[in-house]
């Protein structure tokens, strides 16, 4: 694991910071998203913002799974996941996040539902075949880089002629998402570039934002997930912001092509299909940004095997997430962040995953804030 | 009565039943492994002269999944982690009590392994284990095996380490590589089985004290970070000494697997356990001092100065990062899970 090292050099951070520093504008303010939580993490794990001048603003985008599911999907899970004779699978980070009603699959599991944390959906096939009697549901969540996982376990449950497994997919879509937050910012977010997504790109290619780069006009360069690549990448698109260009740059040549991973592009397709409207917890409904399983695999989609009763999970009137994750907010404009709103006890999309911009702000960088108390 | 058959046998409810099966089963199976003067007395209780001044007594239980694991089992992590907590305060550790929960069809097998593991690791640390109990619960309602140690030792005249002593200035040292338990142990979970070279770091550390407190009798504090990692017991201290501490990331040591692993897995090494290490708070002036005292143990050899206490009212360890940035080291929210990608 020697290449850990290699990408979080403190000289050569020294380095791009004292370029980006020599390089910046300092009449203009450059506000660059990273999309992605994997990023957000990153930035603020390793302290990236002492690095960058005061007028480089970083804002947190939607791109964390777990953050944007809305409460309703989620009470669906547990609803499922407390039916007789189901297992529930789900990946770790699901487990904590609270319903509106203080309900999560951590406790619906302690009221005797049979909840099971999976690493790989191939756990969940196994699941299945160890457990005949039982029906298992795989919680599907993510952005393209665990679709294709899915689409996987649908095909092998279909050619082993599993009859208990079902899937009951979430699966979110990047572009529709960068799309919406654009399209619905009524000119109030302020973006001059965007970080795009690592791994999300090594399943879409690089080609998948050159839409919007042209037709918003932004600048945006694709970043690998260590923090010298959030470091290189900051500095390639404020040269692009400086040069006036809008074009889509790839920092992470390492893993992104232009066209991306066809063969996972192909598996996708050949299960999923485009649904026409999905709720983001934070963002609201956005047309198209979302996936549902096809009809030829209606045996395995869990939408269809079970009734599930509509739920309407809101969140709480006075949570700023939708603002804050179109960068029209920060944590500390919230009246709820680090009082009502804690990683402890999350009301908002923000604060629910530690990819989430609350929770990456109160857990690594509230000693900056001069007014919050522990 | 028939013969026990440590190879291939199980446990039975007659095992905790309190007849003839019971007084078999710990004849062969404990007091022959944890033989000394004070358990070979036979009685309810074990009798035995109290040293002058300072006893310091702890308890802790042991329920770990899996039981066996790279580098150690429940059975020697039992003794380990009882025998630090008593000497974290500087303390002699002396005696230990050990109760056992057994779930009705548990290998004799491995029984005999974990209890022959707890007297290898209580004479390496140089502790009696004195009384104990057994109770066999119906199968489905335990985990395997349970058990619950109790430590008691004496704290050597002149001695008093707590974390209220801790002053602004004072640095703050570990004794070695951390996250090295929590990786061996997720490497074997149900699950999530991967392959790695690490073995948990558990080990009883209480010689390595001794010499640390006699060389720099000084030392303010010292604590073992198991659960919840460097950063929790950092963060309790912090708390305890109503000071902040400030950590520099590049000075504490880590394996380069446990790094990668962590990176894999989506944890922060900061919050994984440890059972074979320490921190020791002391006056800067008697760091290096204290520093070489540990790296001279074999237990310490990575030891390493990883940061100071600092003057802040809202009691917060920060961290200067390898990149240059600075960041809150923060408790845990809840355990941590890994992340889906």
């Amino acid at each position: 694991m020697k290449y850990v090292d290699e990408f979080r050099d403190g000289e050569v951070a020294a380095k791009l910071a004292q370029t980006i520093g020599a390089e910046v504008r300092t009449d203009q303010t450059y506000h660059l998203m990273e999309f992605c939580g994997g990023h957000t993490h990153a930035i603020s794990r390793h302290g990236l913002i002492d690095l960058l001048p005061a007028n480089v603003e970083m804002i947190h985008g939607p791109g964390c799974p777990v953050c944007v599911l809305p409460t309703a999907r989620l009470e669906s899970a547990i609803h499922l996941a407390l039916e007789e004779g189901v297992i529930l699978c789900s990946y770790g980070d699901m487990m904590r996040v609270p319903t509106s009603n203080g309900l999560s699959l951590l406790k619906a599991r302690a009221q005797g539902a049979d909840v099971r944390m999976i690493y790989s959906t191939l756990d969940a096939i196994k699941v299945a075949e160890d457990n005949p009697d039982c029906h298992v549901v795989l919680f599907a969540i993510g952005f393209e880089t665990t679709t294709p996982p899915t689409a996987v376990a649908i095909q092998l449950a279909k050619e082993r002629g599993l009859k208990n497994f079902s899937v009951f997919c979430n699966h979110v879509l990047t572009p529709a998402a960068i799309q919406g937050i654009l399209d619905g910012a009524d000119g109030k977010t302020p973006l001059d570039g965007v970080l795009g997504p690592s791994h999300v790109s090594t399943i879409i290619g690089s080609k998948a934002y050159e839409y919007f780069a042209k037709s918003h006009a932004l600048p945006v360069v694709i970043a690998g997930f260590e923090p010298l690549d959030v470091m290189q990448s900051i500095l390639m698109l404020i040269r692009q912001v400086n040069a006036g260009h809008h074009v889509v740059e790839n920092q992470y040549t390492r893993a992104v092509t232009q066209n991306g991973n066809q063969k996972a592009q192909g598996l996708v397709a050949d299960v999923f299909e485009l649904r026409s409207s999905f709720e983001w917890r934070g963002l609201g409904v956005v047309p198209d940004s979302a996936l549902s399983i096809r009809q030829a695999y209606d045996a395995f989609d869990a939408e269809k095997r079970f009734t599930l009763p509509p739920f309407k999970g809101a969140d709480h009137k006075a949570c700023a997430c939708a603002e804050i994750i179109r960068g029209q907010k920060k944590p500390l404009d919230c009246s709820l962040f680090g009082k009502a709103c804690t990683p402890d006890n999350p009301l908002g999309a923000c604060m629910v995953s530690s990819e989430g911009t609350c929770a990456a702000h109160w857990t690594y960088g509230r000693f900056r804030d001069t007014e919050v108390a522990r | 009565m028939k013969k026990l058959d440590l190879k291939n046998g199980t446990v039975d409810l007659t095992h905790g039943g309190g007849g003839r099966a019971m007084n078999q089963l710990i004849h062969k199976v404990f007091t022959t492994a944890f033989s000394n003067t004070y358990l070979n007395q036979g009685n309810d209780q074990a009798t035995f002269k109290a040293p002058l001044g300072r006893m310091v007594i702890s308890t802790d239980s042991f329920v770990i999944s899996p039981l066996f694991f790279p580098g150690g089992n429940i059975g020697s992590l039992a003794v380990h982690g009882t025998v630090n907590d008593v000497a974290m305060s500087g303390a002699k550790p002396l005696y230990l009590s050990a109760g056992f929960i057994i779930e009705e069809g548990f290998p004799l097998a491995d029984l005999t392994h974990i209890v022959d593991s707890m007297a290898e690791a209580a004479r390496e640390a140089g502790v009696f284990i004195v009384t104990g109990d057994t109770k066999v619960v119906e199968r489905g309602k335990g985990d395997g095996i349970f058990i619950t140690t109790t430590g008691v030792g004496s704290v050597p005249d002149g001695l008093d380490l707590s974390g209220e002593k801790i002053q602004p200035g004072n640095a703050v040292l570990v004794s070695g590589t951390i996250g090295d338990h929590g990786v061996a142990i997720m490497s074997k979970r149900e699950g999530l089985s991967f392959e790695t070279a690490i073995h948990s770091d558990s080990a009883s550390l209480n010689h390595m004290i001794a010499e640390m407190v006699e060389a720099v009798p000084s030392i303010r504090c010292m604590r073992d970070p198991t659960r919840g990692g460097l950063a929790a017991t950092l963060n309790e201290l912090a708390q305890q000494s109503g000071l902040g501490i400030s950590l520099n990331e590049s000075a504490i040591p880590l394996h380069a697997e446990v790094a990668g692993a962590c990176e894999l897995l989506g944890l922060d090494p900061l919050n994984v356990a440890n059972e074979g290490k320490l921190i020791a708070i002391c006056p800067a002036k008697d760091a290096e001092k204290l520093l070489a005292v540990m790296q001279a143990n074999e237990l310490g050899v990575d030891a390493a100065i990883i940061g100071e206490a600092v003057v802040d009212e809202r009691y917060f360890v920060s961290m200067k990062t390898t990149m240059g940035g600075t960041r809150l080291v923060d408790w845990l929210s809840g355990e941590q899970l890994p992340r889906i990608c």
